[in-house]
């Protein structure tokens, strides 16, 4: 409607605009001002724009359908949740809140608790947490703060690439290099000089509580690295100069400058690597020998929720015995999904105002 | 002169100890973490090239005891599940990416699915692969390439959207007012301008998100199964590289081994490319000049 | 040929912060007008009012009345309406990088689904003329990205975009303050020449320039206009001592 208006317009636009100015004009304006013959020719190309609509209904549509795509990211999350619910309800019925204090786990007689799975995915995550971090934060200052620059990217870019290798690739490699590993070098050697703990009796076949932390300390050191030089990068540099500007060394400026700037967010980089390891499944059913124990030596095999599920959930006969293993999806799912939200939020109260990585 | 007593220099001479004992442990950690992990790589490589053979693409397994086989039929299976997985995932990213970079600026709600989205990538896999059980395959009472295509579709959408806001953000705004001063809607600047100046980028990220979900297993376990056999039907069962190489490993058989090998290379060279691709456009950034 | 623009009771805001207040302003057809004054006192604010580009801004908001010609540009059409009348070139130039030189500069018209072929050709070379760039860019109009020229034929080359569309006002936000001494002159002819065809509104901090291209210029300080008069007047007998403090350069 209003282009019509406008097209109509055209003829008589000159009319309201009578110049009101430079009756008599200054020499240097009037030099050349004979203009130029102007063709008319191109109102071909004016017609044309004046007749395309205001393109408001395809715009508002557009923008409709990208914020309906946009959305169906909390219709994911809102589906897992609502459909594992569903599923586990037999199991949520009969055990209530206590399937997660009970220790049973007889599929022959339909008695089912979530303990030793809680424990088993605690035990190797914290154990894992224990070797990756500390390595992790070493490797992170390097890339930051010590390493030469040539080196840097080569680096940057292996963790990169070792972040992405699939779980189930490092399980093929834990099963035939690390399980080994730990039967007949790493185990011996433990319980000469360890064995005093109790931690490590009993005997050892190579798979294990201890061989699935190790092998989910390497796969989420990667991570916990990549993520803190992150944050350690976005620490300005103007915090760094301040502190050498008073005499520090520079570990005094790390640990001043960088670390106490930073440490929100590296605390959020850690429980995003705790994340991922509550949740790792191929490479941990891979070596941790699947029962269901509590409290025994570091050798011993464990379960977690996720292996629990990856190794029993096929040979799941009736609806209490499934409902259950779903039941510890749902708990896994939820339990992510918190850990991974603080650590999310840590990670964006530090990032957030840097300037974004890629530019 | 003598600007310092005794006990400050002392001091320095801790400080500055403990400075290179820190640097020293921070290079150790370097050198603990870097050597074993190059070593693992290195490892893999090694084993899988020496695994691999022309019948590992041409054939499908082997009955046990045979020598020989291939994963032709997991390698045509992952294949067929991913490009479920990207039909359903590629464009919902996408979109959503778009609607985060170019509706979304500053706005609560595109805070929050931006939040979600980031939540929902640490969601572990195995959770998918029992919802997509309990959505699909209870219902149809068999499992199916389409079940284990939608369970890996819903691990694509919130990479694929997070890389696409990404890439969009380094779009110089502007050349989206280029557009929008020419009078050019805005959906059409969305798609003509801004997608296709970020497009390289884009198209690099779904690939890395393709890559990944490639060497997922954990979804596909109760959702695709896996098969022997060949098998191109989305309603049937279906072999998938990172299943086989799964089966295979815990199998007792030498030339099983042998075959999980050859597959994990497969995977591992997969991975290589696309984040090399990857860090090459986002190192460039996506363009140049046009400030 | 270009149309007048009447200007009456123009607010605008960014946020709550009062950027232009009670502008009244008439820019007669086809002629170049300058807008002038420090820098945040809301001339590019004005200028992008004028074609709706502030709306862009989800936080900005202007209220009253802006007719062109005889459409009142917020009552009466879309913004993407009024953006295709009215040809915008930026401070900083903004080629397509993605696009040659020949799709940059009929992008207005291919975006907006315009298809024939003939009339295409014809307006690049057309633009590409207007704008004293055809002769540099003629020989690799499809083999060149448009991001591949330099700084002052880029800014050229998006002057010749803002023309292919055939606007009948063109809106200069300081066309030449990312520009070498050399390019501006050459833009500032450009606007020379072009004057007589368009209505042309042009931003700039640099008053000798409003002195060499405008017939009429604007004084604006703190988001209000102090002054609106011939070029030649402002520069010689201000009326207002506050314009006399800043071109004589006694301002803070």
């Amino acid at each position: 409607m209003s282009s019509t208006r406008m097209t109509d317009e055209r003829n008589t636009r000159s009319s309201p605009t009578a110049p009101p100015i430079l009756s008599n004009p200054p020499a240097s304006f009037a030099q050349d001002s004979a203009p130029p013959e102007v063709d008319a020719a191109p109102s071909a190309i004016r017609d044309f724009l004046r007749k395309r609509g205001s393109g408001r209904l395809a715009d508002n549509s557009f923008a409709a359908v990208m914020l309906l795509c946009a959305c169906s990211i909390f219709a994911i999350v809102l589906f897992i949740f609502g459909i594992l619910v569903i599923h586990s309800r037999p199991s949520l019925v009969q055990f209530g809140w206590k399937f997660f204090t009970r220790q049973a786990w007889d599929p022959v007689m339909g008695d089912f608790g979530a303990l030793p799975f809680i424990y088993g995915t605690l035990a190797t995550s914290l154990l894992a947490l224990c070797m990756a971090v500390p390595l992790a934060l070493g490797v992170a200052v390097f890339l930051t703060e010590l390493c030469p620059r040539p080196l840097r990217a080569p680096i940057s870019f292996l963790t990169e690439l070792l972040a992405a290798i699939p779980s189930v690739v490092y399980g093929l490699w834990a099963v035939f290099v690390l399980v080994p590993i730990m039967r007949d070098v790493l185990g011996p050697f433990l319980v000469k000089t360890l064995g005093w703990t109790g931690l490590f009796s009993g005997p050892n076949f190579g798979v294990g509580l201890l061989t699935a932390s190790i092998i989910l300390a390497i796969m989420i050191l990667p991570i916990i690295s990549s993520l803190t030089r992150d944050i350690m990068t976005a620490v300005p540099n103007s915090q760094r100069e301040a502190v050498l500007a008073l005499g520090a060394t520079r570990w005094e400026m790390i640990r001043i400058g960088v670390l106490r700037n930073s440490r929100i967010g590296i605390v959020g980089a850690i429980m995003l690597g705790l994340g991922r390891a509550l949740g790792e499944t191929m490479a941990v059913t891979m070596v941790i020998g699947n029962h269901p124990n509590i409290g025994k030596p570091l050798f011993a095999p464990a379960n977690t929720l996720a292996s629990v599920i990856a190794g029993e959930f096929s040979e799941a006969t009736g609806d209490l015995y499934l409902s259950a293993l779903i039941e510890i999806g749902l708990a896994l799912f939820l339990v992510t999904i918190v850990v991974n939200a603080i650590a999310r939020l840590m990670v964006w109260a530090v990032t957030r105002n840097a300037p974004a990585r890629v530019h | 002169m003598d600007f310092q007593s005794k006990s400050m220099r002392m001091n320095n001479a801790r400080r500055t100890a403990t400075n290179y004992f820190i640097s020293g442990l921070s290079i150790l950690a370097t050198v603990l973490v870097i050597i074993p992990l190059i070593a693992i790589l290195f490892y893999l490589i090694y084993k899988g090239a020496s695994s691999l053979n022309l019948a590992f693409f041409t054939h499908i397994p082997a009955p046990v005891g045979q020598d020989g086989g291939g994963m032709a039929n997991a390698m045509v299976g992952s294949g067929i599940i991913l490009f479920v997985a990207s039909l359903m995932g590629v464009p919902i990213g996408i979109a959503a990416g778009v609607y985060l970079a170019e509706f979304g600026r500053g706005k609560a709600l595109a805070t929050a699915i931006r939040f979600t989205a980031d939540v929902l990538n640490g969601v572990p896999s195995i959770v998918m692969g029992i919802s997509i059980y309990s959505l699909i395959v209870i219902r149809q009472k068999h499992f199916s390439a389409l079940a284990g295509g939608v369970a890996l579709a819903i691990m694509m959408v919130p990479t694929i959207t997070r890389t696409t806001e990404e890439m969009l953000a380094t779009v110089p705004h502007a050349i989206r007012e280029a557009a929008l001063g020419l009078g050019v809607p805005k959906w059409r600047t969305a798609i003509s301008v801004s997608l296709r100046t970020a497009s390289p980028g884009i198209i690099t990220g779904c690939m890395l998100a393709f890559a990944r979900v490639a060497g997922e297993t954990a979804p596909l376990l109760f959702t695709a199964l896996g098969n022997q056999f060949w098998s191109f039907k989305l309603s049937e069962p279906i072999a998938a590289l990172p299943l086989q190489i799964f089966v295979y490993a815990i199998s007792p058989y030498d030339e099983w081994h042998r075959l999980a090998w050859a597959g994990a290379l497969v995977l591992i060279v997969m991975i290589m490319v696309s984040v090399t691709l990857v860090r090459i456009f986002a190192n460039r950034g996506v363009l140049k000049g046009g400030s | 040929m270009g149309v007048g623009i009447l200007v009456e009771d123009l607010n605008a805001w960014y946020g709550s912060n009062h950027t232009l207040q009670d502008i009244n302003l008439h820019i007669p057809a086809n002629h170049a007008t300058a807008l002038i004054g420090p820098s945040g006192c809301g001339k590019s604010t004005f200028v992008r009012c004028l074609n709706r580009m502030h709306e862009t801004n989800p936080i900005a908001r202007a209220t009253g009345i802006v007719k062109m010609g005889e459409v009142d540009i917020y009552k009466d059409a879309s913004p993407v309406e009024i953006r295709r009348r009215v040809g915008m070139v930026f401070q900083r130039p903004n080629p397509f990088p993605t696009m040659s030189i020949y799709d940059n500069v009929v992008s207005g018209l291919k975006l907006n689904g315009f298809r024939n072929r003939r009339i295409l050709d014809e307006t690049v070379e057309r633009s590409l003329k207007q704008a004293a760039l055809w002769e540099e860019v003629k020989d690799d109009l499809k083999k060149k990205s448009g991001a591949s020229l330099s700084g002052g034929q880029q800014q050229r080359m998006c002057i010749a975009r803002a023309l292919a569309v055939d606007p009948e006002v063109l809106l200069m936000d300081e066309p030449a303050s990312a520009l070498d001494p050399v390019s501006t002159s050459k833009i500032e002819d450009l606007i020379f020449q072009l004057k007589s065809q368009y209505t042309i509104v042009i931003v700039t901090h640099n008053m000798q320039q409003a002195a060499r291209v405008a017939e009429n210029t604007g004084f604006f300080l703190n988001g209000k206009m102090v002054e609106f008069d011939s070029t030649h007047k402002i520069f010689t007998n201000p009326k207002d001592k506050r314009t006399e403090d800043y071109i004589t350069g006694r301002f803070g």
